[in-house]
């Protein structure tokens, strides 16, 4: 193999997994050490700066870091008496967003108007970033929305029982309080009309909208009980709707339909069935939401496909499921096919139908040249996130259909990126490049500026209210959040895998000092191979292809020094071993570029 | 040293052997002698042999003297019997352990100051007696311990970290030890684990006096361009007379090496050793010449590596005694004091 290539920062940026995992790319060790440290507010701007909205994802976030984080490969179940856990990542940043102080004088401020206006569609949560990172460098941005208040699907479709009110209002306020930022409560009908308007560049965060329904025998007759998951969500949560049959049926197995049937216990629904065409291990909903909603005894029925709304006397009285298994195809593709059992009753009062959202852009003219796709979807740029109009760009959900909240902020990041560079008469498809700081750690002999000695603590769980007090009342916050102390405890369980281990091959006397002592076996010194074959041949076999091995440039012995970084625990016992410091521990902090920066 | 304890965590992947322990099982504290230290690698080569051995660690026990390399028992088979003895007289502490029980496995972990100065009576009568033990020199020439000066194995004309120049000729406590009656005698380097674990594996099952003359460089006041015992030097004037691989059980057979190229040796314990010769003539079983040879190649400068010396059929001391088989300590009071009338008899035999 190769050397390691020292100059180019990606190797050390894909071993803090959390962070490469983050669409935003927040530097998630760097926080949780604030938190540890007790600097909330400092943990808190962290997020701040790259996420927008750390006290809303906090609470909701999809969490792609921690399947990624690499406590979840190391533990052992032995040691922690529990399964192998990632670090509470999410629920830590919520910590970072409850014992902040007022953070309001470190926002940034703009400065001065650079006189460029910009009109965002939507005032979702692609929309306030692209307004914050905008207006945070002198533009104006005017955002239009048709809700009394911002946050699109962060108001409408996210129970209050999940995220109160008030860190919503909190939150979107810090966006749109860096600048010039104007909103106003009225639906955009033609984006032709808009273009019109002199704007430098309009951004889409529309979202996507409309909920897919479903067309069955018997749906025209029990419409009055049948509610389309995210309308009905909306509606429950700006109060216009206060009351569910005692039985209900929720279709769909995704974060949508946890939401439904979790709301719908708080509003009478005693008997609450979530039916799923799929396994329970391949719902779309993520594995703690399901938690929740089974710890509130919602039953989770799987592999029924609906098939009738059976009607009794004017009125819907259940659904009638046909029994399905999967089978997979060669090439992994799944079809579920009937297994031929009797159909399956459940009767009910009313369905809430959670199977899908579609994008919508009935107020996109198709004859001004912004080009769609055959999904419905406008043709997109996906680094740019530009559309085939230059001076109009996409983000969200309204880019590439449904995602999460996380990745509408990365969206409004790189759009806003490319609407700075746009004004600026700049290449667009140029990005640029991350900062990147680069500090060993090194304090003295055997000290080091971050916590090295490793907890075998299991996962720290999050406190519940009360489940009678939970479902008695649906504005009630289900989760209490961590305190001080099980925060302390949760975040010492981070493994600081930013704090690299940094090789310089110039200094080592190939003592085998670092191969010894670590307590991964993750070093090894030996003749260089084609990768399968040193992968095969360290140490401990190097089994994740996903990750990386670090290798030295040739060694004086001739050999080279192979560091397989998956399971590495940044304990810094190589470094402290080491005699010449051919070893070191260095942070990487990265942070993505915003809008803004001119080179 | 360092301050942290090594975390307990380990490789998903990690392996128990045929005794159900994993390597880490066999593993001590964490060092806190100097990073770099050959003797951590030492260590680490025990711990490997151990592991692969299958020894359960309450079968061993391990005795040292005074020094760094006496610090470093600590450091491994933290579920063993250990002793740390008076300066230079572990080999009288272990033979006195060793009488009392045979049945365990005896490593004797000593220094070159250990061993060479203060302990010199101690080591060649512990080596003419034929105690079944592993006798491990971490040899670097030097006091760390002291600031590094000259112990009685450094090279002549050697130099030390301020530039002095030793003026003493050295102690070969490899030539010594044959000459002395060990049944097993090797040289290894601390930087070459691939050699040092199986001759570590071989000297274990070896059923006699076993010495390993472990070269293992002082970072902190002997690794400098003037030393004879720096990891640069060593590497540069390593001579491996052989390469052993060590089996228990029936080696496998390959073809791979020229005719008598590879000679195999079976131990008492049924323990297979195959030699792959490196240098033609060299012939361990013959202690003259193998004597010469060393000598001769040191006086070339080189540092004359792997299994130097080796009777198949050892004696040991429980032998030339004529002890019982069970261990002395498993006997009973009534046994070990079978009462006055025995003792008449003894006597009226010796009138």
């Amino acid at each position: 193999m190769l050397p390691t290539d020292a100059g180019d920062p990606t190797h050390f940026r894909k071993v803090v997994d959390c962070q490469w995992a983050c669409p935003a790319q927040t530097p998630v060790p760097e926080y949780i050490r604030l938190i540890a440290h007790g600097r909330h507010s400092d943990a808190y701007m962290v997020n701040w700066k790259s996420n927008v909205f750390p006290g809303i994802l906090g609470r909701t976030c999809d969490r792609p870091c921690e399947p990624a984080c690499r406590r979840g490969r190391v533990e052992d179940e032995t040691l922690t008496g529990s399964r192998k856990e990632p670090v509470a990542i999410c629920r830590l940043k919520r910590v970072a967003a409850d014992y902040k102080e007022d953070i309001a004088s470190r926002l940034p401020k703009a400065a001065f108007s650079n006189g460029r206006r910009i009109a965002c569609v939507g005032g979702g949560p692609a929309s306030l970033t692209v307004a914050r990172d905008l207006a945070a460098v002198g533009y104006r941005v005017e955002i239009f929305d048709e809700g009394d208040k911002l946050g699109g699907m962060i108001r409408t479709q996210i129970p209050r029982f999940r995220l109160p009110d008030s860190v919503i209002d909190e939150e979107c306020g810090y966006a749109i309080g860096v600048g010039d930022v104007v909103v106003s409560r009225t639906r955009v009908d033609s984006l032709k009309d808009l273009l019109g308007r002199g704007y430098d560049a309009v951004f889409v965060g529309t979202g996507a909208p409309r909920a897919r329904a479903l067309k069955l025998p018997g749906s025209a007759e029990g419409a009055a009980n049948i509610h389309l998951g995210i309308d009905w969500l909306a509606s429950v949560s700006f109060g216009h709707t206060a009351a569910i049959g005692r039985r209900v049926i929720v279709l769909g197995g995704g974060n949508t339909a946890m939401d439904c049937c979790r709301t719908a216990r708080r509003l009478g629904g005693e008997t609450v069935t979530v039916v799923v065409r799929s396994g329970f291990a391949e719902m779309k909903a993520s594995p703690w939401e399901k938690e929740d909603a089974l710890a509130e005894d919602v039953v989770i029925l799987n592999y029924l496909a609906p098939k009738s709304f059976v009607i009794e006397g004017g009125k819907l009285a259940g659904m009638t499921f046909q029994p399905v298994r999967a089978v997979y195809a060669a090439d992994g593709r799944r079809d579920l096919v009937p297994t031929g059992e009797p159909d399956r009753l459940i009767e009910c009062d009313d369905v809430l139908v959670a199977v899908g959202q579609e994008n919508a852009f009935p107020w996109i003219e198709r004859d001004i040249g912004l080009e769609f796709l055959p999904s419905g979807l406008p043709k997109v740029d996906p680094t740019t996130f530009g559309s085939t109009l230059p001076n109009v760009f996409f983000g969200g959900d309204a880019a590439f259909g449904p995602k999460n909240i996380i990745w509408a902020v990365a969206h409004g990041h790189e759009a806003a990126v490319s609407i700075d560079r746009f004004c600026d008469g700049q290449d667009v498809a140029k990005r640029p490049p991350p900062g990147i700081t680069v500090i060993s750690q090194k304090m003295g002999i055997h000290e080091w500026s971050y916590d090295n000695d490793i907890t075998v603590d299991p996962r720290t769980k999050v406190p519940h209210l009360d489940k009678a007090a939970a479902i008695g009342n649906i504005r009630a916050e289900v989760e209490l959040g961590f305190d001080l102390q099980l925060a302390l405890r949760e975040a010492r369980r981070c493994l600081n895998c930013d704090v690299q281990t940094v090789f310089s091959a110039g200094l080592c006397i190939e003592c085998d000092a670092c191969a010894d002592v670590c307590p991964m076996d993750c070093i090894t010194f030996t003749e260089n191979g084609e990768e399968n074959d040193l992968r095969g041949r360290l140490k401990a076999p190097a089994l994740n292809p996903e990750q990386d091995l670090y290798v030295s440039p040739t060694l004086k012995t001739g050999r080279i020094m192979v560091k397989d970084e998956d399971v590495c625990l940044h304990c810094g016992l190589c470094a402290e071993r080491c005699p010449t410091g051919a070893w070191d521990m260095q942070k990487y902090l990265v942070e993505l570029t915003h809008a803004g920066c001119r080179p | 040293m360092t301050y942290i304890a090594k975390p307990k965590l380990h490789h998903p992947a990690l392996e128990r052997n045929g005794a159900g322990f994993t390597r880490r099982d066999y593993e001590g504290a964490i060092s806190t002698l100097c990073a770099g230290c050959g003797h951590d690698s030492i260590s680490a080569a025990i711990i490997h042999a151990c592991y692969e051995l299958n020894i359960e660690p309450h079968r061993v026990a391990k005795l040292s003297g005074i020094g760094c390399s006496s610090k470093s028992p600590t450091y491994f088979l933290g579920n063993s019997h250990g002793f740390n003895t008076v300066h230079g007289r572990m080999p009288s502490v272990l033979t006195g352990a060793n009488l009392a029980n045979r049945e365990l496995i005896y490593l004797g972990v000593s220094g070159d100051g250990d061993s060479a100065s203060i302990g010199l009576g101690q080591f060649a009568h512990v080596m003419r007696r034929g105690v079944n033990m592993v006798y491990i020199v971490m040899n670097n020439g030097v006091y760390g311990l002291t600031k590094g000066q000259f112990s009685a194995t450094a090279d002549r004309g050697s130099r030390s970290k301020k530039g002095a120049v030793n003026a003493d000729a050295a102690i070969d406590l490899a030539s010594l030890a044959i000459l002395m009656g060990a049944t097993f005698v090797a040289r290894s380097f601390s930087g070459d684990k691939a050699q040092l674990v199986p001759l570590i594996k071989a000297a274990i099952a070896h059923e006699g006096a076993s010495f390993l003359d472990v070269i293992s460089p002082c970072v902190a006041f002997n690794n400098h361009a003037g030393s004879t015992k720096s990891y640069d030097y060593v590497r540069e004037h390593n001579e491996a007379v052989n390469r052993l691989d060590f089996f228990t059980g029936q080696p496998p057979i390959t073809a791979d090496y020229a005719p008598g190229t590879l000679t195999e040796v079976e131990q008492h314990d049924g323990s297979v050793l195959r030699l792959r010769k490196l240098d033609e003539g060299y012939d361990p079983s013959d202690k003259a010449s193998a004597l010469a040879h060393i000598q001769e190649r040191e006086a070339a400068g080189e540092i004359v590596t792997g299994l130097l010396y080796l009777d198949p059929k050892p004696g040991d001391l429980h032998r030339a005694l004529n002890t019982v088989k069970a261990p002395l300590a498993s006997l009973s009071d009534g046994e070990l004091c079978p009462g006055a009338a025995v003792l008449e008899r003894i006597n009226a035999g010796l009138r």
